[in-house]
Order: structure tokens, then sequence, then C-alpha cells
């Protein structure tokens, strides 16, 4: 271990064992209730890419920004996101984030910087290039983070918001998490080029690969271009390969007629469980025990059990709510409630 | 009331100016602003600088979105598109993101954004894709649309729509750019959602917006002299749509004529009409009669182009068709 490596895992290991741990309960957790019924809707589990929503996250400042995508419950975590909030929203209730309007795929909180998960691939680079926009004119010193997968490399909107970055020398980082399909879509059936990082350099960017099952590489490499981009020196690309170890949405088994991924290959991924390799060099290198994070781990597995029994309990939205919100302005001839 | 004569596109440019001094966070942004292609924005980069007033590349979906994220973080950007069929280049980040992440993140956020249709419509010898009018498309969508008929009309509601804090979708008619009209000469606004009826008469009543407002108008004036009293409305906002001025005319007359520049199905005409079937059918004499755009392709050659856009004479037609 580098001497780098050994003072992030020092400094952040732990926390970034909890927060991927919170990620990892919530989410598997989530997928029960809605196998189960309890939940609807739609749910796009983040399992399997933990270290790089962590990893991204542990070197943003509070105030940084993100936009996330539909696959957003780990960036929301990672950037600090309070269980309950979330699993209310799962439930459509009153204490969710979005107090029942946005569901799993748009539950946020602009407080913790978060500027919209996003159920349109993509979408959200052009909004985190707008927020970095805002930075440099307002000279408010924050970083925007564009999280997309592979599948959203192939959008429009990333390409025309990693120009606009570019051209405007704004301070964002466009970190694509390649976990090797678009839904079904195998990656080399969607990409020409074997590392979407090469784009980089059209767009006269900094781009890197980094091993995105690892949240300290992810760390180690976002850093130094996350404070680049902060004194004004541009925008970044950091690709980080990945891989969900469930379907692209939880009741894909139950719809999909054939496999489009090999039980080898899976299993060959889930060997490198970001969560079993941390906790193995937490130990290793004496910063934790493992009791340490079995308690840690606990305590996550508890929130979550906590935040399900709250939301149960929690009331659901009036019904004259599905008419608030649309607007800020208000206006007698508008459909919005004022 | 002080007044001067200005022409549409100046009265633009001075509401532009007094929001852009008045708020440090309004910012200007579109393709070839700075030189002022269009017009409007000519000179503002010399007294704002290009921090607050840029070109963007061709990138309508990824500066559409710049704005949005913009207007979420503390700016008031306020966009250009140089051609009205723009907004199909960047329409997930109008219809998807700037109209809806208010009300799905349960109003958390706000997106005071106005995007200016510079020249709007068919502005002759354009053809299919330079020359629609498609102000009832976002308005659909939920988006507030704002399309004013006159000078004075074009600064006040441009004040208003910059102030607001939703995003709002402001038409700039081609056919008025060159307009002349009195604009005050102090400080005032138009507020959105409140319309106009720039002439008042008991035989029938023409809802418009835009550049058909004027063509009402002249009409109007046409048959006053034959003994027809028509009361001309200017919603002035397409959405809010102030529904209660367009009742209170329809019962009052008892006929309507809806004059919309724009495709005729699922229409602006069609919205009004039905609004006043719904809540005045007992007042009315006649049915409502729509004058709209065939909904097909703007065609280049002069004489198919004349065929197809509305103007006074199919007003006129209609209107005659509820007296007779």
């Amino acid at each position: 271990m580098s001497n780098e490596t050994a003072n992030i895992l020092k400094e952040h290991g732990i926390e970034m064992f909890r927060s991927m741990v919170r990620i990892r309960r919530f989410e598997e957790r989530a997928g029960e209730l809605l196998d189960a019924g309890e939940i609807g809707g739609e749910l796009h589990q983040y399992i399997g890419q933990e270290a790089v929503a962590v990893g991204i996250c542990s070197a943003l400042r509070a105030d940084d920004r993100i936009t996330s995508n539909h696959r957003g419950h780990g960036h929301l975590l990672a950037k600090g996101g309070d269980i309950t909030k979330m699993m209310a929203e799962l439930y459509g209730k009153q204490y969710g984030y979005c107090r029942g309007k946005g569901g799993s795929m748009h539950m946020t909180s602009l407080d913790l910087g978060i500027m919209g998960t996003n159920g349109i691939v993509g979408a959200g680079a052009p909004i985190a290039a707008g927020a970095g926009l805002a930075a440099k004119i307002l000279k408010t010193d924050r970083v925007s983070i564009a999280f997309f997968g592979d599948g959203g490399a192939a959008e429009g909107a990333v390409h025309e918001a990693m120009t606009l970055a570019s051209v405007w020398k704004l301070p964002v980082i466009f970190v694509c998490e390649n976990n090797q399909y678009a839904i079904s879509l195998k990656f080399d059936e969607s990409s020409p080029v074997e590392d979407l990082s090469v784009k980089a350099a059209g767009y006269n960017m900094p781009g890197v690969i980094v091993d995105g099952m690892d949240p300290i590489a992810v760390y180690d490499a976002a850093k130094p271009l996350i404070e680049k981009a902060r004194a004004g020196e541009g925008p970044a690309f950091i690709e980080a390969k990945t891989y969900r170890f469930v379907g692209h949405f939880s009741v894909e088994h139950a719809i999909v007629s054939a496999p489009y991924r090999s039980d080898e290959e899976v299993k060959k991924w889930k060997q490198r469980d970001p969560l079993i390799t941390l906790r193995k060099r937490l130990v290793d290198s004496g910063f934790a025990t493992e009791g340490d994070l079995d308690a840690i781990d606990q305590a996550a597995k508890d929130e979550v059990e906590t935040a399900i029994e709250f939301s149960r309990a929690d009331d659901l939205p009036d019904v004259s709510e599905a008419l608030e919100d649309a607007y800020a302005t208000p206006n007698e001839f508008l459909p919005a409630k004022v | 009331m002080k007044v001067r004569k200005l022409r549409f596109m100046r009265a633009l440019r001075d509401g532009l100016v007094e929001e852009m001094r008045r708020d440090p966070t309004t910012i200007v942004l579109g393709e070839d602003v700075t030189i002022g292609l269009m017009g409007v924005t000519t000179g503002l980069v010399d007294e704002f600088g290009s921090d607050r007033v840029f070109d963007t590349p061709l990138a309508e979906l990824g500066f559409t979105g710049a704005a949005v994220g913009a207007a979420m973080d503390g700016l008031r950007p306020i966009v250009e598109y140089q051609i009205s069929t723009l907004p199909y280049l960047a329409m997930d980040q109008l219809v998807n993101q700037a109209a809806k992440l208010r009300y799905m993140t349960g109003g958390q956020m706000s997106v005071p954004l106005v995007i200016r249709m510079a020249s709007s419509g068919a502005s002759g010898g354009v053809a299919a894709q330079h020359s629609d009018h498609n102000y009832p498309m976002l308005a659909h969508m939920g988006l507030k649309v704002v399309m004013p008929a006159t000078p004075a009309d074009a600064k006040g509601l441009l004040k208003a729509a910059i102030r607001d804090n939703d995003p709002v979708i402001f038409y700039e008619d081609a056919k008025l750019m060159g307009m002349r009209g009195d604009v005050p000469k102090q400080e005032y606004i138009v507020p959105l959602g409140k319309a106009a009826v720039p002439r008042t008469g008991k035989d029938v009543t023409v809802v418009g917006a835009g550049h058909m407002v004027v063509e009402a108008l002249q009409v109007a004036e046409a048959l006053a002299a034959e003994g027809v009293d028509v009361e001309v409305v200017d919603v002035r906002t397409i959405l809010p749509l102030d529904t209660e001025t367009i009742l209170e005319s329809a019962a009052k007359t008892g006929r309507v004529v809806v004059a919309d520049d724009s495709n005729s199905f699922c229409g602006f005409a069609a919205e009004v009409a039905a609004v006043v079937a719904d809540e005045a059918f007992s007042d009315l004499k006649g049915p409502v009669v729509r004058v709209a755009r065939p909904t097909i392709p703007i065609p280049f050659s002069p004489p198919l182009e004349e065929a197809v856009l509305p103007g006074g004479k199919e007003i006129r037609a209609a209107i005659e068709r509820l007296m007779a």
C-alpha cells in the first residue's frame, strides 16, 4: 500500500465504510420491500457501485453540488442523505424528501447540494454545468459533480455539457460510472472505444480511469481534479470502472426472459465487493477491528429498520397537495394552488 | 403618464437593460447575443461585461440545461433562442427538467429562467423549419408562456417574466419587431396572467395574442364602418390564461372568434373555445370559431405561404360568419 493510500485509508476509511454500508443496507431492504409489494414504483439499486459515490463525495465540501441519475440513492446517501427521509419518500409518505412527489427516481435534497436525481439519462450533466456556471459567476468556490453511467456517456446532453464546461472553464467533474451495461446493452456494443476516458481529450480536459470498486482509489483520483477545478483550472472527466451486482431495476429478474450477464461474470465482480475489500484493508492495517466494522454494519441495519418503522406509521400526503408545488410564483389562473 | 414612441425591439431591450441594472444575478446567454444578431441584446455586453452577457456554442440542449442549473443555484438566466424551433432541440431540459423540478422535489427548487424566442413565427420566406409559432406547445406542458402584442407590453411583460420565480417562455412575435407604440417613461411592470382589452365592442369578441391582436384591431376598425362592433381581447400570456376576462367578454357579446397564428390541432384556439363552451355556453349565440394555421409545415413559395397563414382576411371571414 502506498503512503498516499494509507493516509486516505486512515483519514477516511472508516467513514467510507460507514457510508458504503448504509447504501448497501438501504438498497437491500428497499428491494425486499418492493418485492413484497410494500412500496411501489421502480427501484434502481446502487448495490456494487458504492465505492464510486462514496469515493467522490468524500472528496467534496458540504456545499459542493452534485447531479445524480435514476440510480441515485447511493449518491444521496454519500452526500449525507437522511435514511428516514429517503425511506419515507419510497413509501410516498409525508415525511419524504419530496413529500411523496418524487419517489425513488427524484428523491433529492437541495440543502445537501444535490440538484436533482434524474429519471432521464444524461440530463443531470448540463444542470451540473449550470451549477458550475453559477459558482463561477457568483464566486462561491463550489465544485459540481455530474454522475452518469456508460449509458449516459452516449447521450448528447453529456457531450454538450462537456463542451460548455470546457469552453467556459467551469468547475465541473464528469464522473462516468461505467458499470458495463446500459440496462441490457453490453458496453462494447454501445461504445466505439474501450475506455470512455479517452473522450475527455476531445474536450481538452483531463480524463482518468479509476477502479470503481475501490473508494480509496476513487478519492485519490478525484481529490486533485476537484481542487484544480475549484482553483479555476476547469473541468475533468473520471471514468470509474464498476459493476452493479443486481439488475437494472429491482424486479428485472421477473421480466427479463434470459439473463444478459453470465453467472460467472457477476460472480467474478462480486469477488471485488467494495465492502469486503475495504473491510479487509481496514482490519489488516489496524485502523479498525472486525468488531468495530460489524458494529457499524449493525448500526446501518438498525437505522434502516427504524426508518421503515417510521415510514410505515407516517402519514400519506393529503390529496389536496397533488396540485401544490408546481410553481414558485403563484397565479389565480394556474392549476397550482396558492 | 409620460410616454415616448419606441419600436417593439427597442422596448424589449430597454426592459432587459432595466432588469439587468436592477438585479446583478441576471445573465444573458444564447447564440450571437454579444453582437445582438436578433437586435434585442445589442450592446449589452458593453455595459454588463462578458461574465453576464455571453455567446453559447451551438448546443441548445446543453446551454438550456446549464441555464436550468444556474437558475436553481442563484442566477436568473435569460436565454435567447435565435429561432423559435430551437426548443425542439432542448425539449428534455425545458419539459422534463425546468417545468417539473420544483414539483417533483416537493417544492425544494425554483427555476427562475426566461427563454426568449426571438422573432417567432413566419417572418416570411424562411419555410418550414424557421416559421413555427409554437407558443401553445410548452404551455401544454405547464410552462408559463408570454406573448406581447405592443411595445409597452413587450417591455412590461419581459420585466415581469424576469422577476418571476418560475421558468417563463417569452415569445417575441416576428411580425411585431418593427412595430412602434407608446411606452411609458417611468418604470412599470405588466403582470403575467392579466389580459388586456384594447378595444371594447358589443357584437363579437376576438381573442388573440401577438400579431393576431394587431390584425384583429385592424379588422375591427374596418368593420366599425359597416356597423359591426368588435371587442378585442389580448390575452398577453398563454399560461396563465386570464379566462375571467375572456368569459366576461364572451358573456357580453355572445360571439367569440379565436385568432391563433399557430397550428389549430390541440391548439390555443381550441383551448379558448373549450373554456368558453364549458363555462359560457348559455351566453353564446353561435359556435366559437377558430382562426388558426392548418396543421402542416409552412411552405416557401409566397402564394403557398400566404394560403396557410391566418390573418386579417380570415378573422374578418370568421366574424362575418358569426354575424350572418
